[in-house]
């Protein structure tokens, strides 16, 4: 499904953009400095090796409470202690996300497809909090216009050079970005006002 | 007046959010010459429902229920592909038996996705016959998915590592029969639509795309192969027991609505096959066959148990709750994988031994539960309208970090400005419905 010579044609090509890349459960990750998305996907969709003409999937992950809490009980500081029969392979692969989540707090995920090879590839992109912005990808695949205005409605983050960057599941008027961790899950914004 | 001073302007329509011929609530506004559509947005978001969002609050579990809701037309496929995101996470593989069983509820879906697509799309052109003749036989397979599931739409089947439950008896008969029902009723659709002359010019040539056009829109699916490109996520990235499955490909040459039409009536006839194919091929012999012993009540179980009286439990078969049937040990083991990090035990174990209490415990209290190491994964199905992919986070605790959903028909969605534009405004209801947009999943 996937194939190492991808990393090794990407970091031949981009020596300086690439910040990590690993292999997990058989996918491939590559991550990327924001700077140069644009040319590596340029580079991904028209090299003869690589030729990654889907842009299958374009998400954000918001990793503002990756990895600080243990356990999903509010009561449960700490979990309890898993029995041996549910402990975690001691095969199972190691994965690291290549970044620090306190420098970079979001990243959005490309999952492109190359129908001619056969092959995946999972580009990622870490971004500030502060300035969670990067360059769009439009201009190479059509469908990533209402991937990007996704990920700006729900993260907030923004795709220089989109045509048309509005919010698209959301309402014009809504405040915030609903899928960002720091959003309450039980807000409230009704459109229509409260019926009294 | 002379011609040359009539002012002519352009009229802008809302179609929908609430148009019959608009499956869901979604609004088109078109920019009209006369009746010539020179411009289109699509306005989507009515259906919003926060899955990605609720699916972070819970364990990895309660996605189940909200995955139905995503195509809901075929979601039986949402179940599965949400299962094997969170069993590579988890490095699970599913029994045998269980992943026949997948691929035979996958086909039967996207059978009924296939009718409801085309027949839909052909009431719009007012042949309703074909409408009522294959929601007649949607029907025969959703009572096929009734019987084994518990319900018709939300129906929660798959579990991570398994299934909720074996088939029930009789399956593969009622299956064979219901599949020959389908047949006449496919075949009699056919006769009445393929070379009707109304139905053959309404579709031809209009919601044309080109093959580079949807490969740079992320189009999959029936659409995609309505171009010409064989894809197919089945064939390309095999997962269960595809790659075991002989079944052909259909593709169309035009892009047009007439193809997408064509492709989608040949792929049931395929589905059919790999039904058929799976049914002959399940492996574990017989279903649910006698079991030696007494039945007893579940909650008869409970209190034998708390006053000690268990000698001979491990032997006796529980009888459970309908909605639990096919859950008891046998059926249990042959299509759950035998990973205690992330099913169930059989019901007898929960009601009648300390251990497989607390196993259950383990699993299903909150704080507990499947505890995937951290690592992310996507996988992807071939749903009934394209890719249908699952990219799952986990960050080691019970509850998934992030579910990111890629609707197959959201791309297409993308598209529909492109494909009406230069088409007559009759010519948008039969393009609008050959895209088959599903609301639920479009706006998750």
């Amino acid at each position: 499904m996937s194939d190492p010579t991808i990393t090794a044609a990407l970091r031949q090509r981009f020596p300086d953009a690439i910040l990590a890349a690993h292999q997990y459960l058989g996918q491939e990750s590559v991550l990327i400095k924001r700077e140069a998305v644009r040319e590596i996907a340029q580079f991904l969709r028209d090299d003869p090796r690589l030729q990654f003409d889907f842009l299958m999937d374009l998400s954000c992950v918001d990793y503002l409470k990756f990895g600080r809490s243990l356990s999903s009980a509010p009561t449960l500081t700490t979990p309890s202690p898993l029995p041996y029969y549910m402990a975690p392979k001691p095969s199972a692969e190691p994965w690291q996300r290549g970044v620090s989540s306190d420098a970079y707090r979001f990243e959005v995920a490309y999952h492109f497809y190359s129908s001619s090879h056969n092959h995946r590839l999972r580009l990622k992109v870490p971004l500030t909090a502060a300035d969670p912005a990067l360059d769009s990808v439009t201009e190479l695949w059509a469908g990533a216009n209402w991937f990007e205005r996704e990920a700006w409605d729900m993260f907030g983050v923004t795709f220089a050079g989109h045509p048309n960057l509005r919010r698209i599941l959301m309402y014009e008027e809504f405040k915030g970005h609903p899928l960002r961790k720091d959003y309450p899950v039980r807000k409230r914004q009704p459109l229509i006002g409260q019926a009294y | 007046m002379s011609m040359t001073d009539t002012e002519t302007r352009h009229m802008f329509l809302n179609m929908g959010p609430q148009h019959p011929a608009m499956h869901g609530i979604i609004q088109l506004i078109l920019e009209l010459d006369g009746e010539r559509v020179v411009g289109a947005d699509v306005e989507i978001g009515y259906l919003h429902r926060a899955f990605e969002k609720e699916s972070e609050r819970g364990p990895y579990n309660n996605v189940m229920p909200y995955t139905d809701r995503l195509n809901y037309v075929s979601p039986l496929i949402n179940n599965f592909g949400y299962c094997l995101a969170v069993e590579r996470l988890l490095g699970i593989e599913a029994t045998e038996r269980c992943q026949y069983i997948r691929v035979i509820m996958s086909e039967i879906s996207r059978i009924t996705d296939h009718l409801t697509c085309v027949g839909a799309s052909s009431m719009e052109l007012g042949a309703f016959t074909v409408f009522l003749y294959m929601i007649k036989a949607r029907e025969w397979l959703w009572e096929l998915v009734e019987a084994v599931t518990g319900a018709r739409l939300t129906i929660s089947y798959g579990r991570v590592g398994g299934l909720k439950a074996d088939l029930p008896d009789g399956f593969a008969d009622r299956t064979r029969k219901a599949l020959q029902e389908v047949r006449k009723v496919l075949l009699e659709c056919d006769t009445l639509l393929t070379r009707n002359r109304i139905f053959v010019d309404r579709m031809q040539g209009t919601g044309v795309i080109s093959k580079e056009r949807a490969i740079s829109y992320g189009i999959t699916g029936p659409f995609l192969r309505s171009t010409g490109v064989a894809l197919d996520v089945r064939k390309a990235n095999p997962y269960f027991v595809y790659d075991r499955m002989r079944f052909d490909v259909p593709t169309g040459e035009h892009g047009d609505n007439f193809d997408r039409y064509l492709v989608r009536m040949e792929e049931m006839e395929q589905s059919m096959r790999i039904v058929e194919q799976a049914l002959d091929g399940l492996p574990g012999g017989p279903l649910n066959v006698d079991h030696e012993g007494r039945v007893l009540p579940a909650d008869v179980m409970v209190d034998e148990a708390k006053m000690g009286r268990v000698a001979g439990f491990k032997q006796i078969r529980v009888q459970v709750d309908p909605t639990l049937e096919g859950s008891t040990r046998g059926p249990h083991d042959a299509v759950n994988a035998n990973e205690k990090r992330a099913v169930l035990p059989a019901k007898e174990d929960t009601y009648g031994n300390i251990e497989g209490l607390m196993h259950h415990f383990k699993l299903i209290m909150l704080g507990h539960g499947i505890r995937p190491p951290q690592g992310e994964f996507y996988s992807a199905v071939e749903g009934a309208n394209g890719e249908l992919g699952f990219y799952v986070i986990s960050d080691g605790t019970d509850r998934p970090y992030r579910v990111r959903v890629r609707p197959p028909c959201f791309p297409i969605m993308s598209a529909v400005p492109e494909l009406i534009t230069g088409d007559m405004l009759a010519d948008v209801v039969p393009t609008f419905g050959s895209v088959n947009m599903i609301g639920g999943e479009l706006d998750r």
